[in-house]
């Protein structure tokens, strides 16, 4: 699961706009300036990276507030993934 | 300087195959919402489109036609064989040469583009249909129309994405109005429910899970959908010397470009659009009664349209009626323009405003009156068509009631 939360954090990383340094897993995903389109590309990247599907809407609020709580849901999205392969 | 008259409408929507019974349709509060039938379909997330269901070709086309003509055109062509069967004209002798065919599309021939690319790259099919470029090129509907019916003038099309039609009929108002032509056939057509298509919607998270609730809360989307409508635009001169019945009259349209996002929607870009379209017609803002909104069911174009609408219109927009025609037809991108403006000529003509459907209550951020699941007899004279495209697009055109 290191490996997940690793490839998150990267992908969430080249995101970024506006922190200097490396991501904390408390930082706020609204705080690292993400815009809208930068939230979906996001997304996708995730899916593509782990193959698997983020439940998202985008006229609701994005489920995920902190760069942890996001990693905890692909961790957990990965780990059915497997367990039912 | 012209005034420019609306003398025939045409239309194929998911709850109505002409003018007549789209309008009905609409007053009804019909929902042309289902499943999707195209290929593939248990391959897609998507539960609710707004399909043409029952449409069928060979009630229009001949078999030879059919093999030139991809269903966005067949769209274009019947809605415009209506609108020139109600406005009595024939382009065949002089008058062609003087008339506009001037026709949106946001994506064009996108069945027969994605039935072809499904067999080169996933059947790895040798050969394929000689006619799929000229089926697919977005201008094939103007092209189609332009060929059916003997209309030889400025003929185009324009893609502006959602706002194709709008930009579409005001091009070919700004035509007549300016003398270059005598008429103008217009409007746009679009057949974009492919799986493809569907799929890259499916991307932008945007689409509603369950149906199309405009500015309600509760809203979840927008809902995909196809079609095509078509008016006939002439001078007043022109048809009043011909004696025409006259719909309704054009009297103003306005543009604007967000250079912002991409997507996400800019109320100030939509403000110039819509103080532009009173601008040219000369009137005060609270001239107008109704707006018939783009208002696509999303959260962002939703609240966007709104604080517009407060913007535009000061205390009057308290006054106006709101609605979206979207909640019965789904979103048909490139003919929604066009649908819509068939939806407000007919409600300025019937004085009744066409309901927004699968209203459920006020979101805290849209507090207008968007005739909520009800049409509402009211008497109108004049009113707005919104548009408003990805690319930071928009486009909205004036109507007023024609007394003779």
């Amino acid at each position: 699961m290191v490996d997940v939360a690793n490839g998150v954090i990267e992908l969430v990383g080249s995101k970024v706009r506006n922190k200097q340094g490396p991501l904390q897993m408390s930082d706020a995903l609204e705080s690292l300036g993400l815009e809208s389109l930068d939230v979906l590309e996001l997304t996708f990247a995730i899916e593509e990276k782990f193959n698997i599907e983020i439940p998202f809407n985008a006229n609701t609020e994005f489920d995920f507030k902190t760069v942890g709580e996001l990693v905890h849901a692909v961790e957990g999205l990965v780990a059915k993934k497997t367990a039912s392969a | 300087m012209n005034r420019v008259v609306i003398t025939g409408l045409g239309a194929v929507s998911p709850i109505g195959q002409t003018a007549k019974s789209y309008w009905a349709a609409l007053t009804a509060g019909q929902s042309g919402f289902g499943p999707p039938t195209i290929f593939a379909a248990e391959r897609l997330n998507t539960k609710v489109v707004a399909e043409v269901k029952g449409f069928v070709p060979e009630q229009h086309f001949d078999s030879r036609q059919i093999g030139l003509v991809d269903r966005v055109s067949q769209f274009a062509v019947v809605a415009a064989r209506e609108a020139i069967g109600q406005a009595g004209l024939s382009f065949r002798e002089g008058l062609g040469e003087r008339t506009a065919a001037i026709v949106g599309s946001g994506i064009g021939g996108q069945t027969t583009q994605d039935d072809a690319f499904k067999r080169i790259y996933g059947e790895n099919a040798a050969r394929v249909h000689p006619l799929i470029i000229p089926r697919t090129m977005p201008n094939a509907p103007a092209s189609q129309i332009s060929m059916f019916f003997g209309i030889k003038g400025p003929t185009y099309a324009v893609s502006t994405a959602c706002a194709s039609a709008t930009h579409s009929i005001g091009q070919a108002f700004h035509l007549v109005r300016a003398g270059a032509v005598t008429c103008a056939v217009t409007g746009g057509a679009e057949a974009q429910l492919t799986h493809g298509t569907v799929k890259a919607w499916e991307a932008m998270r945007i689409l509603a899970p369950d149906t199309c609730r405009p500015f309600s809360r509760e809203r979840k989307g927008m809902v995909l959908g196809e079609g095509a409508a078509i008016l006939v635009l002439e001078s007043l001169d022109h048809a009043a010397a011909r004696g025409a019945r006259i719909l309704g009259e054009i009297v103003g349209f306005g543009m604007s470009a967000d250079a912002g996002d991409l997507t996400a929607p800019d109320p100030d870009g939509m403000v110039r659009a819509m103080s532009a379209a009173l601008a040219d017609a000369a009137l005060a803002p609270d001239a107008i009664d109704y707006v018939n909104a783009h208002g696509t069911g999303t959260t962002a174009n939703d609240l966007a349209e709104t604080a517009a609408l407060h913007k535009a219109f000061a205390a009057h927009a308290a006054r106006l009626a709101v609605s979206s025609t979207k909640s019965m037809v789904g979103h048909a991108l490139g003919a929604a323009g066009a649908l819509e403006a068939v939806a407000t000529v007919m409600a300025l003509h019937e004085g009744v405003v066409p309901p927004t459907m699968n209203y459920v209550g006020p979101d805290s951020a849209c507090d207008l009156d968007y005739a909520p699941n009800e049409a509402r007899p009211r008497p109108l004279n004049v009113a707005l068509s919104n548009s408003f495209a990805f690319g930071g697009l928009n486009a909205v055109l004036t109507f007023r009631r024609f007394d003779a």
